[in-house]
């Protein structure tokens, strides 16, 4: 429609403002990727390929590697994702088409208190009652900061964001949809799988993206129970360490200029899994939205 | 109350504007944060002269000292010759304050651990992997070790505080020292990192066999159960400011170090220091100036600053838990500081 009819002279500009507006997001994320790689790039020409899949991480040395802090990053937001994604899609599913809305309101409230506490609160929580607590309860487990306390302590943290997408978006699922497979004879459960899950699918998964991507990121929370230690074990009950985290510890004594580059290198392989993980996520929603709503 | 409370702000821009000398910028070392804030602020009212510090760490403080973009910078490590050469070659040591690096634990049943260097590094390098260890019990007559594994608690953040410790170690073992080595940040070979000198102490409260070492300040004022280390002179010395003054002493007494003192270096290495009351791991923080100023106002401020943290400066160290310079020392970096060139 723009072009064809004469644009007024304030729809041109509304344009080409909006239009900056607009542009300014790629170009943000381009400037931070080019300096990303400009700063780690005498680790990148230093280490190669071998910087992502070394084991070695000793600042003395200057002989570095990502390998331990990806496995750290990934496998502690899965652990996160397998308790909360159960947990606060139960939690939503309840709060939108079950629960009374006296009930709601209450429990609507407490989940946005949750997610307004400071992750350096949920560390030091983690550090002197969720770890200990978990040593008691978990048998194997020798001590609180280990890879699990890391992975639990994030479920916490991405809970309210799960819940409160997941639960607008069930909400948004227009109600003449639950009413026709009510009429149909269908129980509150096959009425949710039929009627409203279906519809609500593409933003599930957009909520668990927008945790996932929280639980990547985490830092304080994390470095406070996670043992920080650049090793990767089989064991979930082992200290482990995560991009984020090596990141806040280190830069500010990182001495050598390779140590720092390094560190800045990370930064990049942290940023790149999250545009993949997020890209994997939107496939998913693709596919998805194709499967259920054709057309 | 507004009205008047503008008046007082106002009143106070001005004459600050007034009494406008100059103003130093300095960033680096977190240990010695409390006590260069509290100097500052002295000074200031004194003087007149603002000096701000930011404590963003050691690594960041040689950086930005190095790109000239403060006047001075904090580290509790000695530059490298290489990172001198970086910072244009002329940098000077001043040494401020000292302070001591504990070993706290938590072991049930145990109160008044005695260590020696040698049990000390065996349990940090991991070979110690047992309170119940033999090396253990042999040092503690009396005690009753349990069958507990010790989980070894370090920093997580590149600290200052790592630095002398793990400079103490490889002082005393030569395993250490060739498998570790010392550093702001190292590839610890056992246990859990924690984030500063809390993050040390929580691993160490809530885990019962935990050992882990925190600075002496940090100790004090949250009580926490320190052991008494075996000196050079061969006694078990509990960490206190005494004990931490008297290897300063100790140090001082050293034909290596007084060669240095008078040589005008202060890069001055006080671990495992002669003298029958001295604590074995201590160390001192340095505010690092360029020995040649360009700019002549803000260089005479800024030797004007630091002669009076190492005179009249030194009386609040104690009461924030540091150790105050020997007087031998002081009077060398006067010296020092004397001649710098403005």
């Amino acid at each position: 429609m723009w072009g064809r009819i004469e644009m007024k002279k304030g729809d041109a500009w509304f344009k080409a403002v909006t239009f900056g507006f607009a542009l300014s997001i790629p170009f943000l994320l381009l400037i931070l990727i080019l300096i990303l790689l400009i700063q780690s790039w005498s680790s990148i020409s230093h280490f190669g390929f071998g910087f992502i899949f070394g084991n070695v991480w000793d600042p003395l040395a200057d002989k570095f590697s990502a390998l331990p802090f990806i496995y750290g990053t990934l496998v502690s937001s899965l652990i996160a994702l397998a308790i909360a994604v159960p947990l606060g899609m139960g939690c939503a599913i309840y709060l939108s088409e079950i629960s009374h809305s006296k009930v709601k309101e209450y429990i609507a409230v407490m989940v946005e208190l949750l997610a307004a506490i400071p992750s350096v609160v949920y560390g030091l929580w983690g550090i002197f009652v969720l770890g200990p607590w978990l040593t008691r309860v978990i048998p194997g487990m020798k001590y609180g900061s280990c890879l699990l306390t890391g992975g639990v302590i994030l479920a916490i943290m991405i809970l309210p964001t799960i819940t409160a997408i997941s639960r607008e978006v069930f909400q948004a699922v227009p109600n003449s949809l639950r009413e026709s497979a009510l009429a149909l004879g269908a129980t509150r459960w096959e009425t949710f799988r039929l009627a409203v899950f279906g519809p609500a699918l593409s933003g599930i998964v957009g909520a668990i993206i927008l945790g996932l991507g929280r639980a990547l990121g985490e830092t304080m929370a994390v470095t406070m129970v996670i043992g920080n230690r650049p090793e990767i074990s089989a064991s979930l009950f082992e200290p482990s360490y995560t991009l984020a985290s090596v990141i806040a510890n280190e830069f500010a004594e990182a001495t050598s200029s390779l140590n720092l580059s390094a560190l800045i290198e990370l930064a990049l392989i942290l940023l790149v899994l999250t545009i993949i993980v997020n890209g994997i996520a939107r496939l998913l929603v693709w596919k998805t939205t194709l499967k259920y709503n054709p057309n | 109350m507004i009205k008047k409370f503008l008046a007082v702000l106002i009143s106070t821009a001005l004459l600050s504007g007034a009494a406008f000398a100059a103003t130093l910028n300095g960033a680096g070392a977190t240990f010695p944060y409390p006590i260069y804030v509290k100097w500052n602020s002295i000074y200031s009212n004194k003087t007149g002269v603002q000096v701000n510090y930011q404590g963003i760490g050691s690594g960041g403080g040689i950086r930005q000292f190095s790109s000239g973009v403060v006047d001075f910078g904090g580290s509790d490590a000695p530059l490298t010759e290489a990172q001198i050469d970086a910072a244009g070659g002329d940098v000077l040591h001043i040494p401020t304050v000292m302070g001591a690096v504990v070993v706290s634990y938590n072991l049930q049943g145990v109160s008044g651990l005695k260590l020696d260097s040698d049990v000390l590094a065996g349990i940090f390098l991991g070979k110690i992997k047992n309170w119940n260890d033999p090396a253990v019990a042999a040092l503690n007559p009396g005690e009753n070790f349990p069958d507990k594994a010790i989980l070894v608690a370090h920093r997580s953040d590149g600290s200052g505080t790592t630095s002398i410790f793990t400079d103490y170690l490889a002082k005393v073992s030569l395993k250490w020292a060739s498998q570790v080595g010392a550093g702001t940040a190292v590839s610890w070979p056992a246990g859990v990192g924690g984030k500063g000198n809390a993050g040390v102490a929580g691993q160490i409260k809530v885990n019962d066999g935990a050992i882990g070492y925190v600075e002496l300040s940090y100790a004090m004022t949250n009580n926490l159960s320190v052991a008494a280390l075996k000196n050079k002179a061969g006694r078990y010395i509990v960490p206190t400011l005494d004990s931490t003054s008297a290897a300063a002493d100790g140090a001082m007494a050293s034909s290596k170090i007084k060669k240095m003192i008078s040589s005008g270096d202060f890069r001055l290495n006080l671990n495992n220091a002669p003298g029958v009351d001295s604590y074995p791991i201590v160390g001192m923080t340095w505010i690092l100036v360029h020995k040649n100023q360009k700019d002549a106002e803000k260089g005479r401020a800024l030797v004007d600053y630091l002669k009076w943290i190492l005179s009249d400066g030194q009386q609040y160290v104690s009461e924030l838990l540091y150790a105050p310079l020997p007087s031998s020392v002081r009077s060398k970096v006067l010296n020092a500081v004397n001649g710098i060139k403005i």
